[in-house]
């Protein structure tokens, strides 16, 4: 539901005047939605802007969708960019357990690590009032 | 091997777990146009990113319809970011950050020319919303308004 609600909201500033574009790894999804201009990259989901620890890949990644922003004319229009996760394409398979499974839901904040934790509950860094909210 | 389909698959996961199929939102319109009036060279990017990524010392969202958003600032140290998600295999993401939110790629493509400048702050929230009318009617205006005040030319969004 993430590539939705990025649509959606895409969706929205454009239609407010600001240019947008979607990053996808999920191109069923994102087609559904329609936004404006939209970069698919055909990696497993949690990959949407590249390989950890491949700064030149995630540069090229980036390079290829924004320039999307200059090339684009027409609205709904998704670029399909030439990366490939592995020779083989295994994930794919592997990808049907992933997603939404309607697990348990907690309402309370889930840190990273209790350091997190204990640094939020103290006041640590700076951090927006209106999101503490 | 075509791309992966996720709205069967979700639908497959709803039907075997017992719970209704979930409504898709389909827009078959023409979708909203602004085109982009300068070179990228010479644009304020922004960027929103829904892979729950928050500032360590920030309180982290939670895991049911979160609409929250944090602001994470533009010169932000890389290794202060954290990401929480109930929808997607988080090792990656807590390993190297730019794969779901590319902070040192954006700067580095300033750095190079590429793009004109970054907006002070982004915003991250939780993707994993439930309801698409909490999105339309409640978050999307947010974050909107969030890119007037920012001043953005141009907003890239990243999902996961």
């Amino acid at each position: 539901m993430c590539h939705q609600s990025v649509g959606l909201v895409a969706r929205h500033a454009e239609a407010a005047g600001i240019p947008t574009l979607c990053m996808t790894s999920a191109l069923d999804i994102t087609r559904a939605v329609n936004p404006p201009r939209a970069a698919f990259l055909d990696f497993p989901l949690g990959h949407t802007t590249g390989k950890p620890r491949e700064p030149e890949l995630q540069r090229e990644i980036l390079i290829g969708a924004l320039s999307s922003f200059e090339t684009m004319t027409a609205p709904g229009s998704v670029k399909e960019l030439p990366f490939r996760w592995s020779e083989d394409e295994g994930w794919k398979a592997k990808a049907f357990a992933e997603g939404d499974e309607r697990a348990a839901r907690h309402d309370t904040p889930q840190y990273q690590d209790e350091e997190d934790r204990r640094r939020a509950e103290q006041g640590g860094p700076p951090s927006c009032p209106v999101c503490r909210s | 091997m075509g791309p992966v389909d996720y709205i069967p698959r979700i639908r497959d996961n709803y039907a075997r777990l017992g719970y209704k199929a979930y409504n898709w939102v389909e827009h078959r319109d023409t979708a909203p146009w602004a085109p982009l009036c300068k070179p990228l060279s010479e644009c304020r990017l922004g960027m929103v990113a829904s892979g729950g990524i928050y500032v360590a010392g920030q309180v982290a969202f939670h895991h049911k319809d979160d609409t929250s958003i944090r602001e994470i600032p533009a010169d932000v140290d890389t290794k202060d970011l954290r990401a929480t998600h109930f929808a997607y295999d988080l090792s990656d993401a807590r390993t190297d950050p730019n794969v779901v939110f590319p902070i040192d790629t954006l700067r580095r493509l300033v750095r190079e020319g590429f793009l004109g400048g970054l907006s002070s702050r982004f915003h991250t929230f939780m993707g994993g919303i439930y309801s698409s009318r909490r999105v339309t009617e409640d978050l999307a205006p947010r974050l909107t308004g969030r890119f007037r005040e920012d001043g953005v030319d141009a907003v890239l969004l990243v999902p996961v």
